[in-house]
């Protein structure tokens, strides 16, 4: 095992931590401004996705894919919040596990019916093509670099908007006492409907740009969905900071975890057993830390007890 | 006097460097009702729940019976006999009044990994369940769902829960809460013929009930006991005045 | 008679009817369409054990299901190509003997059950749908990477396994097996909802702290109510196996997970013949509307949305109307 192998590895599992932090920001958002367990947040992704592809394809535009990617992610969170979502958050989680179970069914066979069953493909632009030599003499995409570098962007946009802006008071207010927003006379149905629609944003912008390096197609959403729920529950449902951490560890343990266990294995082990052995169990990596953290913290990392 | 049957020795507890328990240490006798007075914040309820198990204490010890529970879950401590009733009402709102009770006389005799027999045909819990509802007069509403209760009658199953465990001793945390006056003077009825069977821990609010039941009063204060005593030592005492009953009336 | 058992006589009459009008008309494809939706409506009365009784939102049952499955193609497998499972220190074979199977099936299912479910019980709320929802991921994951039993192709089972008595490669008789088996599944539930452990089940899901206050730690009951609900589950793992003659990864996927739980919601959550109801509208669905159009998840999607939104207790929940009561 090189050095040089693992320090690509621990970019790659940065880059995939980050982009796993835009899906989950989002998740973590609804859940804690408005209690909601949304699962068909791997549907905004897979519209950001498909909205990116299409846009680029009509128009040649990377830039402008982007921006179709948050418009239509937006538009579409704040629609199914208008007609689905806000009729959710009194009920308990089951009702809303099914509900966005539902939605999920119906993003899916929708987008199949509108675009087809086969992957559409979005490309890098020329001037995010190539690679970078680091520091060290790593050569590393240009692309991936750049997702690193729009996670952290929006990281601290997050970090200002709720520590700074009128309606990061808001929305930490409504995270404390639902009840007490409303007192402020606050329009709390317009705040939920924003709240909704920033975290579809974010969630179609990490659809569009993975879009450009795997393909745009029905299902990609949910696997990423999943992993985004496991970064929000091992940092803390509701906690922003904790999605951040959880993902980059999720990220990390992604990247990482296979071939740490394999070297680990190999102390030990024959060369072909350990390579068998670290295969079948790099996958199961994730939810196997997720799993620890909640045997050790019940409520994740940063989580309230609830 | 008799052998206290609760007893709470140099009790101490913090949340988060808040003192909420300070030394506190108190007793109660047989055929007594002691009751738990102080301003709201006192930390009467997190007392309560160090007593009935659902905290630990940071320090000191709690004793019922001879027994050292310091160390119990809240399901050993109610097995042993100490019986407690809820501030706000925990029932199974969906259950009958009778399943209730039921689950009371259950939790008592124990076994409930029982997967077969109808238990509303148990006629040995049905017995005991029954007759906790007769006595505090709930016996008309037996098939009641519980969610249909007024608020009165649901304090008065939640004593009658308590009844049907047989306790050695009674933890009652606010069972006036929320009572109008006929509620509350037919509650306070009911908590004076309980004495004689088991004594009772009494933490509440209304004075009047408070005055009328109790043969020893506690007030605690930020978590400390300042004061002990009878219902004409605890009016009497400046303290006590100062610290909480003059503000109150 | 109460309405709800009005509706559940209504079901089992219409639920027997229509393989015996098949089994006449000689149509053994409706006669598997039944067998398949007794065989998921056993895994949502497993579920309903854990989630209606105990109210205990398990969004892994797929593990359960998945387990009984590769329990019966990993025994059949090896029985089929003569080839033991170990031999040190003790000899394993392989069997295809559906009782056997079955036993092991639920025996391995409940085992799990009890390890994964003292774990998750640690926790509550959303942070338990998501702790089982892991579990299942990394049971697939493991299926999908265990090179041994097919990997992610699965396993096929060229001959169904027999039980003894019975031809089950004939359509009816295999029916017949998983309608009484679905039956004493009802049987057992509605024995269990009513005994001193349903009572208790139910009270932990209402009020824990109450179930704590009369001295029974909800703890134990709520472990128990997984151990058996998965064990059902698992059972009905075994059968599907058995009657697709195939194993996947698929049977462990959280979507699995889901479907289950539709099952349940769809018909009635707690209520004795929801997963019943629920199981047949689903499979009823499934063929009618996939017949239909390609897209039929769009539907799916939809009634599962408006049942949801509007008609909260399912199916046969929202016929009772009147019912405030359970089972």
């Amino acid at each position: 095992m090189s050095l040089m192998l693992v320090f690509e590895q621990i970019l790659n599992g940065i880059q995939f931590g980050v982009m796993l932090f835009l899906m989950a920001a989002g998740l973590t958002l609804v859940f804690g401004v408005m209690g909601l367990i949304n699962l068909a947040h791997g549907s905004l992704y897979m519209i950001g996705a498909f909205a990116a592809a299409a846009v680029a394809n009509a128009t040649g535009s990377f830039l402008l894919a982007l921006a179709a990617s948050l418009g239509v992610a937006a538009a579409a969170g704040a629609l199914v919040e208008f007609l689905v979502i806000r009729r959710l958050y009194n009920r308990d989680h089951l009702d809303q596990v099914l509900a966005t179970f539902a939605l999920i069914l119906i993003f899916s066979e929708g987008t199949r019916w509108l675009f087809g069953s086969f992957p559409l493909y979005l490309d890098i632009p020329d001037y995010l093509k190539g690679a970078v030599i680091l520091p060290g003499g790593l050569q590393y995409p240009l692309y991936r670099l750049t997702i690193i570098l729009i996670g952290l962007l929006v990281a601290i946009a997050l970090y200002l908007l709720i520590a700074k802006t009128k309606i990061g008071v808001r929305i930490r207010a409504g995270e404390n006492d639902r009840e007490m927003i409303a007192a402020l006379g606050v329009d709390i149905s317009k705040l939920y409907t924003a709240v909704f629609a920033i975290g579809a944003a974010l969630a179609g912008l990490a659809g569009a740009l993975v879009g450009a390096v795997q393909s745009v197609q029905v299902g990609m959403g949910e696997p990423v969905l999943i992993l985004a729920f496991v970064v929000i529950v091992i940092g803390g449902i509701g906690s922003i900071k904790g999605a951040f951490i959880g993902a980059l560890l999720v990220g990390l343990t992604e990247k990482l975890g296979s071939i740490l266990l394999l070297a680990l294995l190999s102390s030990f082990l024959e060369p072909a057993q350990a390579k068998s052995i670290a295969m079948m169990f790099s996958s199961m990596l994730i939810y196997i830390l997720m799993a620890v953290v909640l045997v050790v913290k019940p409520s994740g990392l940063y989580g309230r007890r609830v | 006097m008799d052998k206290a049957i609760l007893q709470v020795k140099d009790v101490c507890k913090s949340f988060a460097g808040l003192r909420a328990s300070y030394n506190i240490s108190l007793e109660l006798y047989p055929g007594e009702i002691h009751a738990l007075i102080g301003p709201n914040g006192a930390g009467k309820s997190t007392l309560i729940k160090q007593i009935s198990g659902e905290l630990r204490a940071d320090s000191g010890s709690v004793y019922f019976g001879n027994k050292n529970i310091s160390g119990l879950s809240a399901a050993k401590r109610a097995h042993l006999g100490l019986a407690r009733t809820f501030q706000i009402s925990s029932l199974a709102m969906e259950d009958t009044v009778l399943q209730n009770v039921m689950l009371g006389a259950l939790g008592s005799r124990g076994n409930v990994f029982r997967f077969f027999g109808p238990v509303l045909h148990d006629k040995e819990l049905l017995d005991r369940a029954n007759d906790a509802l007769a006595r505090v007069g709930l016996d008309q509403q037996a098939a009641v769902c519980t969610a249909e209760l007024s608020h009165g009658q649901r304090r008065q199953l939640e004593v009658a829960v308590a009844l049907t465990l047989q306790p050695k001793a009674f933890v009652m945390d606010e069972p006036m809460a929320g009572l109008g006056g006929s509620g509350s003077r037919q509650l306070t009825s009911l908590l004076d013929k309980l004495r004689e069977e088991a004594p009772i821990l009494l933490v509440e609010h209304d004075m009047d009930a408070v005055f009328a039941l109790a043969d020893r009063i506690s007030v605690l204060v930020y978590g400390e006991v300042i004061a002990t005593g009878s219902v004409d030592e605890i009016r009497g005492n400046l303290e006590v005045q100062r610290a909480y009953l003059g503000e109150e009336q | 008679m109460s309405r709800e058992r009005q509706i559940n006589i209504a079901l089992v009459i219409v639920l027997l009817t229509v393989p015996l009008w098949a089994w006449i008309k000689d149509e053994p494809f409706t006669l598997t369409l039944c067998t398949r939706m007794a065989i998921l409506a056993l895994a949502g009365v497993g579920l309903n054990i854990a989630l209606g009784l105990g109210g205990l939102v398990s969004f892994g049952h797929a593990v359960f299901f998945g387990l009984g499955g590769y329990t019966m193609g990993i025994l059949a497998s090896h029985a089929q190509t003569y080839s033991p499972l170990m031999e040190s220190p003790f000899l394993i074979e392989g069997t295809k003997s559906m009782p056997i199977i079955w036993l092991i099936a639920t025996a391995v299912s409940a085992l799990v059950a009890f390890l994964i479910g003292a774990l998750s019980l640690r926790t509550s709320g959303v942070y338990f749908i998501m702790i089982t929802l892991a579990f299942g991921q990394m049971f697939y994951y493991f299926a999908i990477s265990w090179p041994a039993y097919g990997g992610e192709d699965g396993l096929s089972i060229y001959v169904r396994n027999g039980f003894p008595g019975l031809n089950t490669l004939d359509p009816v008789q295999y029916m017949v097996l998983t309608y009484a088996l679905l039956g004493i599944a009802l049987w057992f539930f509605s024995r269990l909802a009513n005994s001193s452990f349903g009572l208790t089940l139910n009270a932990a899901r209402q009020s824990p702290g109450r179930v704590q206050a009369v001295g029974i730690r909800p703890f134990k009951v709520q472990l128990f109510a997984i151990v058996i609900s998965a064990a059902i589950t698992g059972l009905a793992g075994a059968l599907f196996a058995d009657l697709n003659r195939f194993v996947s990864p698929t049977m462990f996927s959280w979507q699995t997970s889901g479907e289950i739980m539709i099952f349940v919601i769809l018909g009635g959550v707690g209520r004795l013949f929801g997963p019943v109801a629920g199981a047949a509208l689903f499979v009823f669905l499934e063929h009618q509307l996939g017949g239909l159009s390609e897209f039929w998840h769009i539907y799916l999607g939809l009634i599962l949305l408006g049942v949801v939104l509007f008609a909260r207790g399912g199916i046969v929940g929202t016929l009772a109307e009147s019912g405030l009561k359970r089972g």
